[in-house]
């Protein structure tokens, strides 16, 4: 199944960059489509780090990984590069464990 | 550029296999669907306990971004046939940023061959490291891997939130995905999001652009 949805990733995803090359604009350049496109990483990045942080199964918990989510914010807001952030989001979280 | 590129390469590599993934599937993640947050969203999504088919569909939802750069770059880069075929690949924020304000097509065709080419091969060279890295931990949980993912993802979001409606926007949708979770089946309420910002999209029609 993985490789399945790795192809099927890889296939739509190059589709989709080979479209907007190859369509004509006037078929998507419209203002509904460019706000919708503005707003759907957004939306599901947002839903990305809720589901990631706050689910497990079908139960929401909090855990260690919510402190790493906070160290993550504190690291976010001081501007630490990407890795510090991801890296110190796991230490905090490896830390709690430990406690 | 090259620098940041080779972090997120190490830190996607490092996420991927911490997920579940196998080192040839973070690879090929990273060689054949070459879209930073395309492949963090799959890998995403199985880590939470999804379905991989749920994975690809939010990769894909991610990927529509880069049709519409394709539909800017397509005049700038005036491209056919086999070119238009091998450049679609690299078609992704850093090679139309670097390229989008130049003002020939021969300029343009540079700067995007160069980037692309260039974040394409740190990219993958930066995968595998981090892939091989995260390998040779062994069991994520015990250095708090998991929290890595949803680190990652915060790290991505970030820079999207400049305005009060996409921070709007970003609560809700993460308030719809955890209302979701107990009722459907892992990697679903991802997709359910995706339905806020397609409410979100219509309803702010007329809306002045806010500073980007």
């Amino acid at each position: 199944m993985m490789w399945a949805a790795v192809l099927v990733a890889a296939v739509g995803c190059y589709l989709l960059k080979l479209g907007g090359l190859s369509v004509p604009p006037r078929v998507l350049e419209r203002p509904l489509v460019e706000r919708i496109a503005d707003l759907i990483p957004v939306a599901l990045l947002s839903a990305l780090v809720a589901v990631q942080v706050v689910a497990r199964g079908h139960d929401l918990v909090l855990d260690a990984r919510a402190a790493g989510l906070a160290a993550a914010v504190v690291l976010l807001v001081v501007r630490a590069p990407f890795l510090v952030v991801v890296f110190g989001a796991a230490l905090v979280a490896a830390l709690v464990r430990m406690l | 550029m090259g620098v940041a590129t080779g972090a997120y390469g190490v830190g996607f590599g490092a996420v991927s296999v911490a997920a579940g993934l196998s080192v040839a599937q973070t690879c090929a993640l990273s060689l054949l669907v070459f879209t930073g947050a395309s492949q963090f969203a799959l890998v995403g999504v199985v880590a939470a306990g999804g379905a991989p088919l749920s994975g690809a569909l939010t990769a894909l939802l991610l990927g529509t971004r880069n049709t519409l750069y394709g539909l800017r770059m397509a005049p700038l880069l005036a491209w056919t046939g086999w070119r238009r075929a091998l450049g679609a690949q690299v078609l992704i924020d850093e090679s139309t940023a670097m390229s989008v304000t130049r003002d020939s097509v021969p300029a343009a065709r540079l700067a995007f061959t160069w980037t692309g080419g260039a974040v394409f091969v740190l990219w993958n060279l930066a995968t595998v490291g981090g892939a091989l890295a995260g390998n040779a931990l062994g069991d994520p949980r015990t250095y708090g891997l998991d929290a890595a993912v949803g680190a990652a993802f915060l790290a991505l979001l970030w820079p999207r939130l400049h305005t009060g409606w996409h921070r709007w926007v970003g609560a809700l949708a993460a308030a719809v995905a955890l209302g979701v979770v107990p009722l459907v089946p892992a990697g679903v309420p991802v997709l359910a999001a995706a339905g806020v910002a397609l409410v979100a999209g219509a309803l702010s029609r007329g809306r002045p652009e806010e500073g980007r």
